[in-house]
């Protein structure tokens, strides 16, 4: 086969990948996306769908909200329904660390345009009576949202294809090269691609990538586990989401209930098979049945995790090669990465285009990793599972 | 042929076990009797009796699908197809063609309220 | 001493426990039912006065046979001892448990609200199959069951579905749950009105041949047929299933009729207050797919079964047997499960050395009865061309009352639609409710497969997800998990 030439390939068709394709395309650049499954299919949708603005970094805060906006607009934009449901969002305290966290960020975000509100038990429980469990106080944000995270790749693939971007799924790159000023991709198919510029968004296999340019990341690979009942009398109308992500869930349109709960479990990443611990279950339902106990009667149905890259900082990569002159790294989204990731797409492509983007991304650079970082156990502990930091040797 | 009898509406109580009963019992049980209610309706069953048996010896549906309330009345009787789930006792859930019926059992072919309310 | 888990307490599971139990092997035997023998071979309820020999007219003798040997494994001290000698083994029965995931040589079950966790050193999973589904408008309406359905009213529970029973579809099922009916029905006032084949019989004929691999139960088929004939019972052949009418609205809700056409092409109607249809089985394949066995597809059956080896291996230290993993009825179950527990002793490294006459006679029944599972495979067709041809309005996926349109529109997505059947199922839900796809998975995938316009291309399948049936929230170890 001969080679194809386009200004920009992309290797990873997950939101990252997809959004950043959509947002080059609407500006006219011809872009190729290789995805070696389907978009969205290992990380972008199998997640809560949590569009959640409280508790960030701070130094995601412009960016998160720049990405909120878009959300807001994104089922016009794209022409079709994510599901997208601005329902609001309970950060709830189970203790008074927790208490004094929400009370920090409720300062701490108002400068960055973000309304939280603080509420105590009477308030919580003139609007939740049902909420039960040793909830102290809780944060209030009216802006956050849910999507239904399946259908957010999808959508930005259909709607980059629209404008003539060549989504390509079932193809996996098999070697880059570099030629001249560009790079040259070699695919399984033999199909070849020609680019000016390579944005790596290849989640959790993108350390791969970067390393084979001389940026070693300390990246590895984790699943969030999801639960979700069958559909019950609507009763919840936002995310309850404990502060240390040890319960999250919410009530779907149709009613059922999603689920999920913090640490993330190790993952097969060699053979990417990713599958939930069984005993999960019944850690996950317990705490939920905890905080909403009128909820017993409900049966589980299904349960599914993915496999997402972290890094022990729990921030992303997001910016240029620091050795590579037109190579382009967005991967690792420490599960943050649904609400972010328009804004990131939208920045991909202004770094790309642009050479520069409004949005403050500098946090985010690969050359954090130039030097070694130690993984702090202490503060992943509520994250990950013991044998997940055993094995990237948190200490 | 004739269609099955239809009841005129409103005659429910007198009419749920002769006229809409949906299956048709061929052999007996002959173990202790156990008396339960079928959405408030009394109905005299036996050990060894499924729920769902019971529950169509009195009515033509076991449950209501939840997204258009169409009536379901159970499909496959051997725990795979999940359509045949009712309520027991307040608040239970339980598969009718895999459950026994015990005595005292008030069975409810729709949820009762979500008790989400305080206290 | 080594352990055994064995899930399903039918022919196989029943006959790979016995056999392992006789060699010393420790056996835990899981039954999501109350008692063993399958669905089959069921036993009715103790105090059901069900007169069995009516029934099951010629089935009578397997049926006991099936039935005592599940009561002298599970009762050892009435007879195992004498029945196995050299029997050191225990059975330990577990009914009312459900097996709902299986990782890293663990069986996680459920029983009454509590999970329990097995180890195995062997596991045998004999799980059976259900009526495979290929809807037709108005199958959800009150009163429509599946062809086992239909037979599980009537000989777990001594009921039948309505008093005017329409039998259709086609399956090895379709005759002898019709004429299990017609034998029950008259002292209640009920009848069979009618039984319809989607079958051309020219088809049957057709499948001769391979029909003749198992003479005997091609006489009994044949037999059924005619006893239909003699109780006065219409029996169509070559019919195209329309609708069942009615309505699932109000008092009088249920089924009301069954329209057809039939071979000459005419529109006819039945009336009825049950249906009862199916098209063959299709293979509860979800356990061994989470167990590590790979799903390779059948293109006479046109669905997917758990890859294994002659000898039911089919993932390290995983089994399989019966009608989960070869579509083959009661006869091929009793022969895999004891083929499959020979296997797992020989992996055990307690194989006996000697060749087992037992063992022979074992795998040529199931070479027999493969060939005749191929024939009837043929004589009771798939019906999968009508995938292409139905209204978009039809419910395909019961639980989430997903319709044929909307499969259809994910595959035909003019901005670029979905190629693959999880991802149909993502995009529409198809598959996403409380059975997991075991009702609407093969024919969404048709639909699929239809709709993408290469009729020969393998339908795809629906992954397993566990838990493999709906738990109850409130599920919990008896001793917390730390």
């Amino acid at each position: 086969m001969s080679a194809g030439r386009t200004d920009v390939a992309i290797i990873g068709g997950g939101l990252i990948g997809c959004a950043t394709a959509y947002y080059l395309a609407r500006r006219g650049r011809r872009v190729v996306l290789l995805e070696r499954g389907f978009v969205g299919g290992v990380s972008s949708g199998v997640n809560f769908g949590n569009l959640r603005l409280q508790g960030r970094h701070l130094e995601q805060m412009p960016l998160a909200l720049r990405a909120q906006a878009l959300w807001e607009g994104l089922e016009a934009e794209l022409g079709e329904s994510v599901e997208f449901w601005r329902q609001g969002h309970l950060f709830v305290a189970l203790n008074e660390q927790h208490a004094a966290q929400i009370e920090a960020f409720h300062h701490e975000c108002r400068p960055y345009g973000l309304e939280t509100e603080l509420l105590d038990r009477h308030r919580i429980a003139e609007r939740w009576p049902w909420l039960r469990g040793p909830v102290v106080s809780a944060s209030w944000s009216a802006r956050d949202a849910t999507v239904n995270s399946r259908l957010v790749s999808p959508a930005y693939a259909r709607a980059a294809r629209a404008l003539g971007a060549d989504i390509r799924e079932g193809v996996e790159m098999t070697a880059i090269a570099r030629e001249g000023a560009g790079f040259r991709l070699a695919c399984a198919d033999g199909s070849e691609v020609l680019c000016d510029v390579l944005l790596n968004s290849a989640g959790a296999w993108g350390g791969a990538i970067a390393e084979q340019f001389g940026e070693p990341t300390p990246v590895f690979a984790a699943g969030p586990v999801q639960l979700i009942t069958e559909a019950t009398g609507r009763f919840l109308e936002n995310v309850i989401h404990a502060v240390d992500g040890s319960i999250i869930f919410r009530q779907t349109q149709r009613g059922n209930i999603l689920i999920a709960g913090h640490p993330r479990v190790p993952v097969d990443f060699a053979n990417r098979r990713s599958r939930v611990p069984p005993r999960k279950l019944a850690t996950n339902l317990a705490r939920m049945l905890e905080l909403a106990p009128h909820l017993s009667h409900l049966t589980l149905l299904r349960s599914w995790t993915g496999i997402e890259g972290y890094f022990p900082d729990m921030i992303p990569v997001i910016g240029p090669s620091r050795t590579t002159p037109g190579l382009f790294h967005a991967f690792g989204f420490c599960g943050h990465g649904l609400q972010i990731g328009p804004a990131v797409g939208m920045c991909l492509a202004e770094l790309i285009l642009d050479g520069r983007t409004p949005t403050p991304i500098e946090c985010f650079g690969i050359e954090r990793f130039a030097k070694p970082v130690t993984a702090d156990r202490a503060h992943l502990a509520a994250e990950f599972e013991g044998t997940l930091l055993d094995k990237i040797g948190a200490s | 042929m004739t269609a099955p009898p239809r009841e005129p509406p409103g005659t429910e109580q007198a009419g749920a076990r002769a006229g809409r009963a949906r299956w048709v019992r061929v052999a007996r049980f002959t173990g202790v009797p156990v008396r339960v209610s079928v959405d408030g309706i009394a109905h005299e069953a036996h050990a060894g009796e499924s729920v769902l048996s019971a529950v169509l010896a009195v009515l033509g549906h076991a449950r209501l699908n939840e997204f258009d309330g169409g009536k379901r009345a159970g499909f496959c009787v051997m725990g795979a197809c999940q359509d045949c789930w009712v309520w027991v006792d307040g608040g239970r859930r339980v598969r009718g063609c895999g459950t026994e019926v015990a005595e005292g059992m008030a069975i409810s072919t729709s949820a009762p309220r979500l008790e989400a309310a305080d206290g | 001493m080594a352990r055994a888990v064995i899930v399903g307490a039918g022919p196989a599971g029943i006959t790979a426990a016995a056999t392992l139990a006789a060699r010393g092997v420790d056996v835990v035997l899981i039954e999501e039912g109350r008692r063993g023998g399958g669905q089959g071979y069921r036993a009715a309820p103790p105090g059901l006065d069900l007169p069995m020999r009516r029934l099951l007219g010629g089935d009578l003798a397997a049926w006991r046979r099936i039935q005592a040997r599940f009561v002298a494994l599970t009762m050892p001290m009435k007879g195992l001892h004498e029945r196995f000698p050299g029997f050191a083994g225990q059975v330990e029965f577990r009914p009312g448990t459900l097996a709902w995931n299986i990782a890293d040589s663990v069986v996680h079950t459920e029983c009454a609200g509590t999970l329990d966790e097995i180890a195995y050193d062997a596991l045998v999973l004999a799980t059976g199959a259900t009526d495979r589904i290929m809807p037709v408008p108005g199958w959800t309406l009150p009163g429509v069951y599946t062809l086992g359905g239909a037979q599980t009213a009537l000989k777990d529970q001594g009921c039948l579905i309505g008093r005017q029973v329409v039998f259709c579809g086609a399956s090895p099922l379709l005759y002898l749950a019709a004429l299990q009916y017609a034998r029950m029905a008259g002292a209640a006032g009920a009848r069979v009105v009618g039984v319809l084949d989607t079958t051309p019989f020219a088809e049957k004929r057709r499948a001769l041949p391979d029909l003749l691999a198992a003479p005997g139960l091609l006489l009994k088929g044949l037999g059924l047929l005619a006893a239909l004939k003699v109780r006065g019972v219409p029996v169509r052949h070559g019919v195209r299933l329309s609708a069942f009418t009615g309505t699932d609205q109000g008092e009088g809700a249920g089924v009301d009729g069954v329209l057809y056409q039939d071979a000459a092409g005419r529109t006819q109607r039945i009336e009825c207050d049950a249906v009862a249809f199916g098209f063959g089985l299709r293979p509860e394949s979800q356990l061994a797919e989470l167990a590590g066995a790979a799903l390779r597809y059948d293109p006479t059956f046109r669905q997917w079964f758990p890859a294994q080896d002659a000898d039911g291996r089919c993932a390290p230290k995983v089994y399989v047997a019966g009608d989960n993993c070869r579509i083959g009825g009661a006869r091929a179950a009793e022969a895999a499960g004891l083929i499959a527990a020979h296997a797992a002793l020989a992996d055990l490294g307690l194989a006996n050395g000697g060749t087992d006459t037992q063992l022979v006679a074992a795998r040529r029944t199931l070479a027999a009865m493969e060939r005749f599972q191929r024939g009837l495979a043929r004589a009771f067709a798939w019906p999968h061309h009508w995938a292409a041809g139905m209204a978009d309005e039809t419910i395909v996926c019961r639980c989430e009352n997903v319709t044929v349109g909307a499969v259809r529109g994910a595959v035909l997505d003019a901005r670029g639609g979905e190629r693959e059947l999880n991802r149909v199922k993502a995009a529409v839900r198809c598959g996403m409710g409380r059975c997991q796809g075991r009702f609407c998975g093969n024919a969404a995938a048709e639909i699929v497969a239809a709709a993408l316009g290469d009729a020969q291309a393998e339908p795809g399948r629906l992954r397993a997800q566990p838990p493999v049936k709906p738990l109850p929230v409130t599920a919990a170890p008896k001793e917390p998990v730390t």
